[in-house]
């Protein structure tokens, strides 16, 4: 796959999940701490994710980093978006900051908390 | 490979020079740092823009040699 086809099947991802995390591992089987720790506040908030393996796809694991321009995974996508890495996403969960993106969006999730 | 972290301070600071630059070595192991940078020219931008101002300024190093920074960032207030 080239950069370019690795590219269109991102937009094709993001474009056609709500909620996409591309991170090491998978959900259950998260294979970096910083991709665990997103996967684990979605999780926690109940919202429906996509999840995405980059370490099954070389190109996918470079193509996302230039598709973004940020050189680092985890990334989380909403409704077509880029939110952040784990930093932001952590920072924004603390600060109820998550929570309001997602219900602004409409996205159904199960814990209002 | 470590990084020393007075070279990810020189770099941040070469790029902001009004910048605060806080680092820490989490890790004691030259791998896993955070960093707390204050700088007026992330005035008005989101916290990704900011992030990703940093990344410019580190020169790809970032998810390279420099393997984990976790990163904290701010405007100054006025």
């Amino acid at each position: 796959m080239s950069e370019a086809a690795a590219h269109e099947a991102i937009k094709k991802t993001i474009e056609s999940n709500d909620v996409v995390l591309f991170m090491k591992g998978t959900a259950q089987f998260p294979q970096c701490g910083f991709s665990a720790q997103v996967a684990q506040i979605l999780l926690h908030l109940g919202v429906p994710f996509q999840d995405v393996n980059v370490l099954e796809d070389q190109d996918l694991r470079e193509g996302i980093k230039t598709y973004t321009n940020w050189p680092t995974i985890p990334q989380l996508y909403v409704k077509g978006e880029f939110i952040g890495g784990a930093d932001i996403v952590r920072e924004m969960f603390q600060a109820g900051e998550l929570h309001t993106l997602i219900h602004d969006k409409g996205i159904p999730h199960s814990n209002h908390g | 490979m470590p990084m020393d972290p007075r070279e990810i301070e020189s770099l941040i600071k070469a790029k902001f020079p009004d910048a605060t630059v806080e680092i820490q070595d989490l890790a004691g192991d030259g791998d896993h740092f955070a960093a707390r940078v204050v700088t007026s020219a992330f005035k008005g931008k989101s916290r990704v823009q900011q992030h990703q101002m940093v990344y410019d300024a580190l020169g790809g190093r970032m998810g390279g040699v420099l393997h984990a920074l976790a990163l904290t960032t701010q405007s100054p207030p006025d």
